[in-house]
This record gives C-alpha cells, sequence and structure tokens, in this order.
C-alpha cells in the first residue's frame, strides 16, 4: 500500500496522512510491541531478581589474582579503518538504490552518471587494495 | 487524537529525552546509545514526512555504520571519564550560552520568517502524484544535480583515501601468506633427493 504524500498537511495530521500512517501501523505496533517486551525483561530482573551484592562478587575476577587495570583499554586504530571503509561504501550502495528504482526514466545519462560515480570509488577501491589496507596484518 | 500525531508526539518525546541523555549521561558508551535511540527517532519523524528513503537511509548509515565509528572513537580515546566529568560545571556557562543563543536564532526565525511566495509550489512539486519518495530523489539526482552527485563521490573518495593515509600502517618483519605463491609453486622443484654416502655431510 502507497500512500501519497504531501508535506504541508503532514503535521496537522490530515488527509493523506491517516493513510501513510495506515501503511507503517504494522511497524509501530511491532516498535511498540519489541519496547514493551525489552522493558519487561529489564525490569522484571530489576525488580524480581533475588540481589546480594558483595564487593569480592561484582569485582572484576582475572583468574585468581586481583585485577590489574580498568577493563577498558585502548582499540586498535585499524578497527576504525575497517569501520570508516564501511561507512564509505555503505553510502555507495545507499547511492544506488533511488537510481535502480527510476532506472528506465532516467535514460542514458543517469546511467552514464551513476558510472562515472562508481568509477571514482572503484578507483578509491583499487587504491585501498594495493595498499593493503583490506588486509588486516 | 489520530495515530500518526500520536505517533509523531512519540517520535519527538523520544528524540528529546534521548539526546538530553546523550550529553548528560555519565559514561560516553552510553551517551553513543543515546544517540541511536535519538537517530531512531528522528527516523520515525522522517517517515512521518514521508520520506521514507531518508528514514532507511537514517537508519542503514547513522544507526548501522556512523554509531559504531563513534563507539570506535569513544572506546580509543582512552578518556579517564572522572576528570571529563569534572569539566562539567565548568563549560556549562559556555554551553549554556550558545544554547540561548541557538534558543534566540530559532525564536527569531519562527516569528518572523515568511516563506516565499514560490516555497509552496515547490514542496506540490517534490511531492506530486503517486511517484514514491525514493523515485523522486532519483529522477533529479543522477541528472538534474548531477554536480553535487559526482561531488559527493568525489568527498567519499577523498575519504577513503584520508583514512588509508592517516591510519593505515603496514607492520614490517610479518610473514605474510602470498596465495599465488603458493599455488604456483611445483612440487618437482620444491623436493630435491640427493644421494649421500655414508660417512659424508652435504
Amino acid at each position: 500500500m502507497r500512500a501519497r504524500r504531501n508535506c504541508n498537511s503532514d503535521l496537522t495530521g490530515e488527509g493523506e496522512l491517516s493513510d501513510l500512517a495506515g501503511s507503517y501501523l504494522p511497524i509501530l505496533i511491532f516498535f511498540g510491541l519489541a519496547i514493551v517486551i525489552g522493558l519487561t525483561f529489564l525490569l522484571a530482573a530489576f525488580v524480581i531478581a533475588v540481589r546480594n551484592p558483595d564487593s569480592e562478587k561484582v569485582s572484576a575476577y582475572e583468574c585468581g589474582f586481583n585485577a590489574f587495570d580498568d577493563a577498558r583499554m585502548k582499540f586498535d586504530i585499524r578497527f576504525y579503518l575497517v569501520a570508516i571503509l564501511f561507512i564509505i561504501f555503505d553510502l555507495e550502495v545507499a547511492f544506488l538504490f533511488p537510481w535502480a528504482i527510476s532506472f528506465g526514466s532516467i535514460g542514458f545519462f543517469g546511467y552514464c552518471s551513476m558510472m562515472v560515480f562508481l568509477l571514482i570509488l572503484t578507483i578509491g577501491f583499487i587504491y585501498e587494495w594495493k595498499k593493503g589496507a583490506l588486509e588486516w596484518d | 487524537m489520530q495515530a500518526s500525531e500520536m505517533a509523531f508526539y512519540f517520535f519527538s518525546v523520544v528524540i528529546v529525552i534521548s539526546a538530553m541523555l546523550v550529553v548528560i549521561s555519565r559514561n560516553p558508551v552510553h551517551s553513543v546509545l543515546w544517540l541511536i535511540a535519538t537517530f531512531f527517532g528522528s527516523s520515525g519523524l522522517f517517515i512521518l514526512l514521508g520520506a521514507e528513503f531518508l528514514a532507511l537511509i537514517l537508519m542503514i548509515v547513522y544507526v548501522g555504520a556512523v554509531a559504531v565509528l563513534f563507539m570506535f572513537v569513544v572506546m580509543m580515546l582512552n578518556i579517564n571519564f572522572d576528570q571529563l566529568r569534572s569539566g562539567f560545571t565548568r563549560y556549562l556557562p559556555v554551553g549554556l550560552l550558545i544554547g540561548l543563543i541557538l534558543f534566540v536564532e530559532l525564536s527569531l526565525v519562527f516569528s518572523h520568517w515568511i516563506p516565499a511566495n514560490s516555497y509552496d509550489s515547490k514542496i506540490q512539486d517534490s511531492t506530486i502524484g503517486d511517484v514514491e519518495n525514493t523515485k523522486q530523489l532519483g529522477l533529479v539526482l543522477y541528472t538534474d544535480f548531477i554536480l553535487y552527485f559526482q561531488l559527493a563521490g568525489i568527498i567519499l573518495l577523498i575519504a577513503m583515501i584520508g583514512a588509508i593515509v592517516l591510519t593505515h600502517q603496514r607492520k614490517r618483519n610479518v610473514k605474510r601468506q602470498d596465495i599465488l605463491t603458493q599455488i604456483y609453486r611445483d612440487p618437482e622443484k620444491a623436493i630435491e633427493l640427493k644421494d649421500i654416502k655414508p660417512g659424508q655431510g652435504l
């Protein structure tokens, strides 16, 4: 079910908006249910569960001896590199969706436009590959 | 009250509360999690506006990727949390000042801003007919706004190269697997039989 949109009437809650809300009602119900179930488990553990905290029981356990330092430690910078490369290709794919949908209407020019875009990013990809950024060591 | 109106208020309340918790929560990791909740709420608002594509992209890119990146940054920085917290009262006046300036600016905008005559018609044009939001974007983005589209590509390229140049270091003296060498290795040449006489070494 596809709803017609009109930005002007959206926030006043009239006309076509009920249509739109109707098409998203299952997702909204799902959302609400997920929140309710998640909160139920959290709060149930908080309210019902038996808790007898003790400084030894809640302290970090490290194979018998006392913990050396905080469990939080510095991340390797390479994780960051992997994450940022993931975002870039994520965005590249995001640009493909509207292109794929409107492919029949934008003609050869739109096709070439996307090919140039992909070419630019492929240059980056080749650079990344040759630099060895995709390898871990 | 209509369901859509209720949804609007629900998402707005979620956004405002979680945005506040981003600022005031003690642990930066919790701040990032609240930021994700803010993104979820904004995504809901986009759907209410009819911008489904933006809503889902917000979900994929911001919740899926940018939040992970923020998490990495928070964990990489090795912050002393108590030390960080101690600056709260010191920076509070500056923060309040910036908030006040923003508030004044926004109230000026909302009290004095008159949209141009063409504004309404442009909105009508962009949402006309049964063409869905994603297709509307696709119809103009790759042809009419090709310059911005290609600039986006170049910016992504620069980001990629910049990230590699800044963070990538190859470790020396690490033995790597070279698959091609392995495949081309010939057992005939790799193994050599030598006839050694008794009492002699190689």
